[in-house]
């Protein structure tokens, strides 16, 4: 074996090795961040966190009973925002559509996709805090809305996409109009996959924080109605972490791991369900 | 007359039949159009609005400095003299510190679930790392506070100093919170983005590229770097355009971390300011329309960066899946 052979085939093997410790390296990252973030959360939560008010600074103990329901009521109103959004322009791109306005549609769905969400709370401050006058779940709950429109268009309409072409022909050919063949043959058919997306869109805001900031602000205390305030479980994580005191620290691994765990679980389960409903549609 | 007449005639008779049922039913039809393009126009609506607010609302900064905005260094919210350049610095360093880690990483990880591991494996793993960029990003910031930043003080600092310490890059003291620990935190986070694109791309190359080259003799790392990477070339550039779009807009986690000072410094050590970061710190408290305005132009700075680097990273890939369809 010629010195150049070697010297070549020593060169692969080192560099797939490489290739092969950069995949190691990326997938102990989430280990290490799944095992710390457990590790320390797990001596943090305890059920005080989840049925107490905070308490004021220098007393230990308290939970964040406020911020889990205060993200709860965001998400309700981010829901009802983005979902019939998303829905009812999916159905526009897969069924309606004409070809230039559904490209710009689409490109815009994209650009709005990639505005950083800290510029999302600025026009969420300009169109609801400044009229309203104070910051207010509302406020934060249109911010969260505005961010949740991108993934439910582009997931819904892949879903209905993905309805086989006979479906749609069957219910045609017995005389269905359009719409009604939408309504009952193709939004059922796709149902599932259209909830999974929805549901991962939820878990994808949930931990947003940027656009919370000046849009729902915070609170220390319940926030009732959906006019005032309203502490929020990434906010508070953030508040707590840059703090200087221990015991805000623990709480904000507790709230850290709670979080963490809501968005990983909802990832897991909906891209098993994907996975299957994908072997289902190859048959 | 007599011709409308006859026409009106013939058709009479039929329109009080079947077809006057199937015309309300297109009507239907019209107006399930109709809504679902009022939806989908809404989303046109929202944007454009966006962009109105940020323009009107920076009116005052825009009328006030001008371009001197970008290039001046002075933030002092007391005497109204505001300058967006320490901004511009810490977010295009910590994004150009953030890629340089994270592109090699990304790419060689990525050409290891491609090229080199069994489909299942692959499909694994890639799919950890997906889960990955689910992890929102105020928990990348909590486990930089907490883990990055002591380790920085501690360990990564003192080696710099000390084998590249002749560098004005890596001089003067180390807080842990700085420019170097936000691209670190910056690189974990933009990573999963690089992998999961840049694998997808090299997985559309066709086969054929492979096996003329190791046909020919070519090791597969040869195969893979002088064959399958060029040809895959301009969707990795578009996956790097993506992670960048990503770090410059990305905002807890830098704000955590890098230290919120707007000074420029020769030092990675030294803390620094982003734009993203001074937007979330100040915008709450901000008090007086220029100051308003000029955070809201900063915000106005960045959407339009990362709306050009979407743009372009969305047309690389599309370009890069399409040659592989058209030789496939």
């Amino acid at each position: 074996m010629s010195f150049r052979t070697a010297w070549r085939k020593s060169v692969n093997i080192v560099m797939l090795s490489l290739t092969g410790a950069c995949a190691l390296v990326t997938v102990s990252v989430l280990i290490f961040i799944l095992g710390y973030l457990a590790w320390n959360g797990a001596s943090a939560v305890n059920w005080d966190f989840f049925t107490k008010l905070p308490k004021p600074v220098g007393d230990t103990g308290g939970g964040m009973a406020n911020a889990i329901v205060g993200s709860a009521k965001l998400l309700l109103i981010a829901s009802l925002i983005g979902m019939p959004i998303g829905i009812m322009a999916a159905v526009y791109l897969a069924e309606f559509g004409g070809k230039t306005f559904s490209f710009i549609v689409r490109y815009t769905t994209d650009l709005l996709n990639g505005v950083p969400s800290i510029v999302i709370g600025i026009f969420a401050y300009a169109v609801v805090v400044i009229p309203m006058k104070h910051f207010s779940t509302l406020a934060g709950g249109f911010a969260l809305g505005i961010m949740m429109i991108p993934i439910a268009v582009r997931s819904t309409e892949e879903f209905l996409r993905a309805v086989p072409r006979n479906l749609r022909e069957g219910a045609m050919a017995l005389g269905a109009s359009k719409w009604k063949t939408i309504a009952t043959v193709i939004v059922p058919a796709a149902l599932q996959g259209i909830l999974t997306g929805l549901l991962l869109d939820v878990a994808r805001v949930a931990g947003e924080t940027a656009p919370l900031l000046f849009t729902a602000f915070s609170n220390r205390f319940w926030s009732p109605g959906w006019n005032q305030p309203i502490a929020s479980l990434p906010v508070m994580i953030f508040t707590y972490a840059i703090s200087p005191y221990d015991d805000w620290h623990r709480q904000a691994w507790a709230a850290g791991l709670v979080l963490l765990g809501l968005v990983l679980v909802i990832n897991i389960v909906s891209r098993f369900v994907m996975a299957r409903r994908a072997a289902f549609l190859r048959g | 007359m007599a011709s409308a007449l006859s026409t009106m005639d013939r058709a009479a008779p039929i329109r009080s039949g079947p077809r006057s049922f199937l015309r309300r039913l297109a009507d239907g039809d019209q107006i399930a159009h109709l809504i679902t393009l009022v939806f989908a126009a809404s989303i046109l609506l929202i944007t454009t609005m966006l962009v109105y607010q940020l323009w009107i609302g920076s009116t005052d900064a825009r009328h006030k400095f001008g371009w001197h905005f970008f290039f001046t260094t002075t933030w002092d919210p007391v005497a109204g003299d505001f300058g967006a350049l320490p901004f511009i610095y810490g977010t295009l360093v910590t994004s150009a510190l953030a890629l340089l880690i994270a592109v090699p990483l990304g790419l060689g990880a990525a050409i290891f679930l491609a090229e080199l591991a069994p489909r299942s494996i692959s499909d694994g793993l890639a799919f950890l790392i997906d889960l990955l960029a689910a992890v929102p990003s105020v928990i990348y910031g909590l486990l930089g506070i907490f883990i990055v930043v002591p380790m920085m003080r501690l360990y990564i600092a003192p080696f710099l100093k000390a084998t590249l310490g002749f560098l004005p890059l890596f001089q003067g003291p180390c807080y842990g919170v700085g420019m170097l620990t936000a691209g670190i935190v910056l690189a974990v986070m933009v990573v999963p983005f690089i992998v999961s694109v840049s694998r997808e791309v090299l997985l559309s190359v066709p086969a054929d590229q492979r096996e003329a080259a190791m046909g020919l003799g070519a090791t597969r790392w040869e195969a893979t770097w002088k064959v399958v990477v060029p040809f895959a070339r301009t969707g990795i550039f578009g996956s790097v355009f993506l992670a960048l779009a990503r770090a410059l807009g990305e905002t807890m986690a830098v704000t955590m971390v890098i230290g919120n000072d707007p000074k420029i410094a020769a030092s990675l050590f030294a803390p620094g300011y982003s734009i993203a970061a001074v937007i979330a710190n100040e915008f709450s408290e901000a008090t007086g329309n220029l100051y308003v305005h000029s955070l809201v132009e900063l915000g106005l700075v960045l959407f339009l960066l990362t709306f050009i680097l979407n743009g372009v990273a969305r047309l690389l890939i599309v370009a890069t899946e399409q040659k592989g369809m058209s030789q496939a």
